[in-house]
């Protein structure tokens, strides 16, 4: 059998199959469906410093092959993140990852500090990229700048493994993603949802209550393979894919496109089993075409 | 309660109006553990515009018969593909989701269960376990129409039905919180159906210190707790309606009753 384990900086990850963030809440949701430590990574529900409610209901709307959200970061706080939820999930024999959301540079950096004390939280995601919150999210990651000025905020202050998620809502990624690697980030993972819209013509209104949402699942992966293999291209350290990913075909195109590892989001809604199927399917791809590691593929367009 | 997958067989599809179906399902196994008020999150294949499962409730659960029985109405492109259901057909089902109304602690308190339009579905369940635990429910049913009344007869084996229609084409005329037999004294009274129906049941609860329970159907995505999309504002925030709910006793929710 193919060796499909990977390295995320100094993160080692069984195999490259990973959850994205907010589609799996904090895995145990899962847990009767799956084998939570057959995966590579668990990356948890977004957290920031201080809890937030989200915004308002209905916060989805169902697209062609995807849909749009608008849930705004709805979590407790890092706070009761440590106290209530890490006690849970923390012998989950994964690498559990934090998505660590914000609103300054500060307080992304204090939320990543509080997270860097938990022992077996080996690595954050830092999501620079949220299409749906006002105050802050993607306003950092537009640009180089404000990619730069928070990732350096958490580095100071997190020592562990730094994931940056990027948005694709910028004219050039792998501009931002350079920016990231620049100011210290051990990987960067994308894409994040496409900001997209959807209306009520009975009503003449948006169908989400702050009218705009983020688009994921099938529909969105072209454009997210596009933009790994754009981004793998530019940067040295390992580049994490997701966006649209349903099946085994679907990660092999990453990691081709250049991807160390995958992590598969809104199609835990359709088959809450997928990730290991997904897992199941690397794997005999590989042993089919006389493969020994996942890293014969990863990059080899 | 566990969670399971299943590709459960259609046993049998009835049209049980213009727009409504009642789909029997079985499994090779014998079903998992169901409540009443609990639902399952359907895939709709073969339907290019239905991406996302459906969540629909669960109508009955016939054990002897080990089947699954799920009241669809077809509104949109996927609950009408699954209205073409043929029988032998495969449906792959997550189940069972979501938490269940509360039973009475006494078979002596009198139980009020009050459905409009589809529904009613979950009622019958519900309207069935307490039958089993010696409660006879009163159901109060409402619909547009008497064709629009759904499952009646059925209704009929487990309590008193009552019923209104808004055209009087049978039962008394009006909604249904302008029928009669709500000047009776009821211990609990557990609703579902379109919101403002709901509203008007709680409100009739809350003015007599009734204990009530309503079912909500917020857009889900998926049925699991984890998107946090179909959330309620509760008395303890924004809550998943799939996994903290669908049932929720009205003192939690935060409307203007």
């Amino acid at each position: 059998m193919a060796d499909l384990s990977v390295k995320i900086g100094a993160l080692s990850l069984k195999n490259p199959v990973m959850t994205a963030s907010g589609t799996f809440g904090y895995g145990l949701e899962f847990q009767d469906f799956i084998p939570l430590d057959g995966l590579g990574g668990i990356i948890v529900k977004g957290t920031t410093l201080h809890p937030r409610e989200g915004n308002d209901y209905p916060r989805m709307a169902e697209t062609a092959s995807g849909m749009l959200n608008c849930v705004g970061l709805q979590n407790k706080g890092v706070d009761y993140f440590c106290e209530h939820i890490y006690p849970l999930i923390k012998d989950i024999d994964t690498n559990m990852i934090v998505n660590v959301s914000g609103s300054s540079p500060e307080n992304y950096a204090e939320c990543a500090a509080r997270i860097d004390a938990l022992e077996q939280i080996p690595a954050i995601e830092l999501n620079i990229s949220c299409p749906n919150v006002r105050d802050g999210g993607m306003a950092f990651g537009v640009t180089c700048a404000g990619a730069e000025s928070v990732v350096r905020a958490v580095r100071e202050r997190y020592h562990k493994t730094l994931i940056v998620k990027l948005s694709p809502n910028v004219t050039d990624i792998a501009e931002i993603a350079r920016a990231c690697e620049a100011s210290g980030a051990d990987s960067v993972s994308l894409i994040n949802t496409l900001m997209g819209m959807a209306i009520d013509v009975e009503h003449r209104r948006p169908l989400l209550s702050i009218g705009t949402g983020g688009l994921s699942g099938p529909c969105i992966k072209p454009v997210a393979l596009r933009m790994v293999w754009q981004v793998a291209r530019a940067v040295k350290i390992p580049v994490v894919g997701l966006g649209g990913i349903a099946n085994a075909t679907d990660a092999i195109e990453f990691f081709m496109a250049g991807a160390s590892a995958i992590e598969i989001g809104t199609a835990n809604f359709i088959d809450p089993a997928v990730t290991i199927k997904v897992r199941d399917g690397i794997s005999q791809w590989l042993d089919a075409h006389g493969c020994q590691s996942i890293h014969e593929i990863i990059g080899c367009l | 309660m566990k969670k399971c997958i299943l590709d459960l067989r259609v046993r049998a599809l009835e049209r049980i109006s213009e727009k409504h179906v009642l789909i029997r399902l079985t499994g090779e196994e014998p079903l998992p553990e169901m409540l009443p008020g609990q639902f399952v999150e359907v895939r709709v294949d073969g339907s290019p515009t239905t991406f996302l499962r459906r969540p629909i409730s669960i109508n009955f659960v016939d054990r002897q018969q080990n089947e699954l029985w799920l009241m669809v109405a077809m509104v949109g492109d996927g609950t009408r593909r699954l209205g073409s259901l043929k029988e032998g057909d495969l449906l792959n089902c997550v189940l069972p989701l979501g938490n269940s109304f509360s039973m009475p602690s006494s078979p002596d308190e009198k139980v009020l269960l009050v459905g409009g339009g589809v529904g009613v579905a979950p009622l019958l369940y519900l309207g069935a376990m307490l039958h089993q635990k010696g409660v006879k429910p009163t159901f109060l049913l409402g619909g547009r129409s008497a064709k629009d009344l759904l499952e009646l007869e059925l209704f009929e084996q487990y309590g008193r039905v009552c019923v209104t229609t808004e055209d009087g084409t049978m039962g008394e005329k009006g909604f249904v919180v302008h029928h009669s037999v709500l000047g009776e004294t009821f211990d609990r009274i557990c609703t579902c159906g379109p919101t403002p129906m709901m509203k008007a049941v709680a409100r009739y609860a809350n003015e007599r210190q009734i204990a009530c329970e309503a079912s909500l159907e917020n857009l889900m995505a998926c049925g699991l707790g984890a998107c946090l999309c179909c959330v309620e504002k509760t008395t303890e925030g924004n809550l998943c309606v799939c996994k903290e709910g669908p049932v929720f006793n009205i003192k939690r929710l935060l409307w203007q009753i």
